[in-house]
């Protein structure tokens, strides 16, 4: 593209050469809007972005501290852009614009464009202060911001945020997440004054000291100079000082037009490049969206409007007829753990009349404000501090004019019996918006589950709600159920007719009882109405229930009839009725002599041999009456059982790690064989893989399994609830930096906490998307031991690994247990209808 | 182990002794050739010990996956019909008289059977 000829007249065959200036959250979300809208095939599009990151996540930014990283905050995959045609060019920053030509410069070439589109934003505002070029001082926006106040906290003890609004009460979060000691300076008197008033800002910042931010308001910081005890020293109006290693600048957002400027397109008064309702700017061939643009004298420093204009955007420029109309700047946050929500005019400063109520209990902190009409009939606005657990209720009162209830008090104060109910998804009109960040209402919900999505991970699939910012999460959940059960779907949870209990209420049953059979688990809990035999649904269930928790061997005359053919035969049943045979090969490291073994053992017994995809191999065409001759052989030579044939643990997949490879930091291979040896033959709702990385560079594909380690220079990242397969998820970054120990306890914990709760079937990854309250609650319980079962979920672990057996070894001791493995019970010879053909050099069904 | 010899016979009274009780498996199934006036047949033997019916045998063939694994499959009932399920494809098919549950026109064919003392005997 470089050095391109300048821009040539537009015909309708050609495609027309489309530039986005900026690649943060809303510049991706246009490119995305534009390749789901079809628009590509008349575009050529190029995005410049002056960050060397991809389009990450800012919303959460402040977890960049407390685990997460660029790549689990980036917004696409990496080869996103290249998949679809689109070409990125990261860390090059576009210096000027020549709107006569309709080229773009940057330090690298030139670049014509037919259409251009401004993305790119916002920059924290610095005020003015003497001194504020020091070193220490620091902004707060970018990762390598971050990376910065990182770098600063280093040799730092504490750490002073100048802000303190939500961008600051962000980045105080960010400096406890560094272990500082943390203030928050505040020009106005109270905290968030855009959101809350003067008693919602007193509890807020009493909520905020109790964990031990200290926060002063009503100071103005009048120079910064260097400190006595500190690295810094700042001092405010009224002669005070306060004493900090560094200090973030998070006093609010400015547009960053210097690009517009300088090109002359219509700015607003106080910055900002001037759209209108399609997001066009002064110059016709030239768009502007998110944080730099001004619609109406206003900018919106929040996402969903940003992607609101995204999608105007993409409408404007394929002859749609979406329009930017403004934006509910209606928020709910969670700031340093505290509950923060405005809705519509929260001050109730812009409707002369309104009329107000208030509810403060001083003692659980929460304060509660409406502001109604003077009729009291409709909600203007709401203030939220402490507890937003009426949130998603009152913006629905607000966003669809809903008629408030005759006493509006009942909606904020707490609830008792005879108080007003919750707002019901029932409630809610069609338009109601449940998913501002990608523009879902209840009717395209709706639509959705009569074009057949049937749960919520499906609606979530089909209509990305919740997938943005996940504030919509409950109200999702409600509004799915509540449109399932209208349509007849039962919502029933019971597993099968057999039981009207889910998997998990079985699990707690067989615990709490110690019932320990399915015949006595089906007397006292099964459904007395039916034939008691149970199913192929409900008894592999049990069984795999009963082996997590005692852990005897599956083919004990009791448990035998409930298995599944695979778990029956301890092997895999291919099409044709033979069986496949995978012994564990811990880590994927094997001897010479054991491979040689597996090839005697596969010519003898005539079997074709493959590699895996989790590091073994697997021996096809065994019959049934050769698995118990094949597996004295493979006994004898060291082999265990593999379970490739149970919902149990897999493989743990590593790369050879520090003992070979010249970047490994860690001894990925050991760990991958404590590991694997430690939690074979736990048996779970569905199979559990693993992958163990020596470094970075990730050569195991850790974060594709359902617990991924990634070495570190100072132990073990770990990863949860990834998935390769039909629908590939990343694991996500839930602890890092654990020594060995650590390593085995939390996965411990998470482990059995996966077996304890996930439903039946249901791989880590479904489990993790199902799970109310997400990450951030999987951690509470696991990390943070929130529900007090840290130390049962370990016991139960212990005992699994100690009751070990080999499955396998276990049954050829015992000739009752091999009267199984015979083709007929009245004919030795094997099964004549299985025939075999040969296809290069092996055998395989004919 | 009850070594039978498979001679294929053209008598009319062909109740044949299979196996005994201690080759079945209870609540789960074994395989068993049977003579029968086509030829051999493959069978499938379910136990169900104390249940009013405690014997059934079924083709050992599932004609879903073509392959001779029905007595591997998993025992149960569906409103309140024993069934075994194919350990293939899952389908059920009913005990008593092979019916497939999820397809209407797909049935096993089904064989009388009953214990004589300890022995396990099917009309071929």
């Amino acid at each position: 593209m470089v050095n391109q000829q300048l821009s040539t007249p537009t015909t309708a065959s050609r495609k027309q050469t489309l530039i986005i200036v900026g690649n943060g959250m809303v510049g991706h979300h246009f490119a995305e809007q534009l390749v789901e809208s079809g628009a590509l095939a008349g575009f050529d599009v190029t995005i410049f972005g002056d960050e060397r990151h991809r389009a990450y996540d800012r919303v959460h930014l402040s977890e960049y501290f407390s685990g997460r990283d660029a790549q689990s905050l980036a917004l696409c995959d990496a080869d996103y852009y290249q998949t679809h045609g689109i070409e990125l060019r990261s860390g090059e920053a576009v210096t000027a614009i020549d709107r006569e030509v309709q080229v773009v410069m940057t330090a690298q070439g030139r670049y014509s464009y037919d259409q251009l589109v401004l993305a790119t934003g916002s920059f924290p505002f610095v005020p003015p202060i003497p001194g504020n070029d020091s070193e220490g001082c620091l902004v707060y926006r970018t990762l390598d911001d971050l990376d910065a106040i990182q770098a600063a906290a280093k040799n730092a003890t504490n750490g002073v945020v100048v802000g303190g609004g939500l961008l600051g009460l962000e980045a105080a979060n960010a400096l406890r997440g560094l272990n500082l000691d943390t203030a928050v300076v505040e020009f106005a008197p109270r905290l968030m004054p855009m959101q809350v008033d003067s008693e919602g800002g007193e509890l807020l910042k009493e909520k905020i000291e109790t964990l031990g931010v200290q926060v002063l308001t009503e100071r103005a910081t009048q120079r910064i100079e260097p400190g006595d005890t500190s690295r810094l020293r700042m001092v405010f109006q009224d002669d005070t000082v306060l004493e900090t290693d560094l200090i973030v600048f998070s006093a609010g957002i400015r547009p960053q037009d210097t690009l517009a400027r300088e090109c002359g397109l219509t700015l607003g008064e106080r910055g900002g490049v001037v759209i209108d309702n399609q997001c066009r700017t002064s110059d016709p061939h030239i768009l502007a969206i998110g944080e730099v643009a001004l619609w109406n004298q206003s900018i919106f420093g929040l996402v969903a409007p940003g992607y609101q204009m995204a999608k105007a955007a993409v409408a404007t420029l394929t002859g749609g007829d979406t329009c930017f109309n403004g934006a509910d700047m209606s928020t709910k946050l969670k700031l340093l753990g505290v509950d923060v929500g405005s809705i519509g005019d929260a001050h109730g400063t812009q409707h002369p009349g309104a009329r107000m109520f208030r509810y403060l209990d001083p003692l659980t902190q929460v304060y509660r404000k409406l502001v109604v009409t003077s009729d009291g009939k409709k909600l203007l606005g709401a203030m939220l501090v402490g507890d937003n657990s009426v949130y998603d209720t009152l913006l629905q009162y607000y966003a669809n004019g809903i008629e408030l209830p005759k006493e509006p008090a009942s909606l904020i104060l707490p609830q008792q019996s005879g108080a007003a109910p919750a707002l019901g998804p029932d409630a809610l009109p069609q338009t109601a918006m449940i998913c501002s960040c990608h523009n879902v209402t209840k009717g395209t919900i709706c639509s959705a589950i009569d074009a057949g999505a049937a749960d919520l991970v499906s609606v979530k699939g089909a209509t990305k709600a919740s997938t943005g910012c996940g504030g919509c999460t409950a109200l999702l959940k409600s509004v799915v159920d509540h449109e399932l059960e209208a349509r007849g779907v039962e919502v029933d949870k019971s597993i099968c007719e057999h039981f009207a209990h889910t998997r998990q209420g079985l699990y707690d049953i067989v615990r709490v009882e110690g019932i320990k059979t399915f015949s006595e688990l089906m007397e006292k809990h099964g459904n007395k109405e039916t034939h008691r035999l149970g199913c192929d649904i409900c008894k592999p269930a049990v069984a795999s229930i009963l082996a997590s928790c005692f852990n005897e061997p599956i083919t004990d005359a009791a448990h035998v009839p409930l298995q599944d053919t695979n778990d029956t035969f301890m092997a895999n049943m291919q099409k044709n009725g033979t069986y496949s045979v995978v012994p564990r090969i811990a880590g994927g490291e094997i001897t010479p002599d054991k491979l040689v073994v597996l090839g005697q053992v596969a010519q003898k017994y005539q079997l074709y041999t493959k590699i895996t995809g989790g590091q073994r191999i697997d021996l096809f065409g065994a019959r049934l009456e050769d698995l118990p001759a094949i597996w004295g052989e493979l006994i004898e030579a060291g082999f265990e059982t593999g379970h490739a044939y149970g919902k149990s643990l897999r493989t743990v997949k590593s790369c050879v790690g520090s003992t070979w490879c010249r970047y490994g930091v860690q001894d990925s291979v050991g760990m991958a064989i404590q590991l694997e040896n430690r939690y074979k033959g736990l048996r779970a709702p569905h199979k559990i893989k693993f992958g163990v990385s020596g470094c970075t560079r990730e050569c195991a594909e850790a974060q594709s399994k359902d617990i991924g380690i990634i070495a570190t220079e100072n132990g073990w990242n770990l990863y949860v609830c990834g998935n390769g397969g039909m629908r590939p998820r990343h694991a996500e970054l839930f602890a890092t930096d654990l020594d060995d120990e650590q390593l085995y306890r939390t996965i411990d914990r998470f482990l059995m906490f996966y077996v304890r709760t996930a439903d039946r079937l249901q791989r880590t990854s479904v489990w993790r998307e199902n799970l109310e309250g997400g990450l951030d609650y999987l951690k509470e319980v696991i990390l943070e031991d929130s529900l007090g079962i840290g130390a049962e979920l370990e016991r139960q672990m212990q005992h699994v690994v100690e009751s070990y057996q080999c499955e396998w070894a276990n049954a050829i001791s015992d000739p009752e247990k091999l009267k199984r493995f015979r083709s007929f019970v009245n004919d030795a010879r094997p099964d004549p209808s299985i025939i075999m053909t040969s296809e290069r050099g092996q055998l395989r069904p004919a | 182990m009850t070594a039978t010899a498979l001679i294929p016979t053209n008598r009319n009274d062909t109740w044949q002794p299979l196996c005994t009780r201690a080759d079945l498996v209870a609540f789960s199934g074994v395989a068993a050739w049977l003579n029968t006036p086509e030829g051999p047949a493959q069978v499938a033997l379910f136990y169900l010990p104390g249940h009013a019916q405690e014997l059934y045998a079924l083709d050992h063939f599932d004609p879903f996956s073509k392959a001779y694994v029905i007595a591997r499959g998993i025992i149960g009932d569906i409103k309140g019909s024993p069934v075994v399920a194919s350990p293939i494809y899952k389908q059920h098919f009913r005990l008593e008289d092979g019916q497939c549950l999820e397809e209407g026109e797909v049935r096993l064919r089904t064989w009388r059977v009953a214990f004589k003392g300890d022995e396990v005997w099917v009309e071929g």
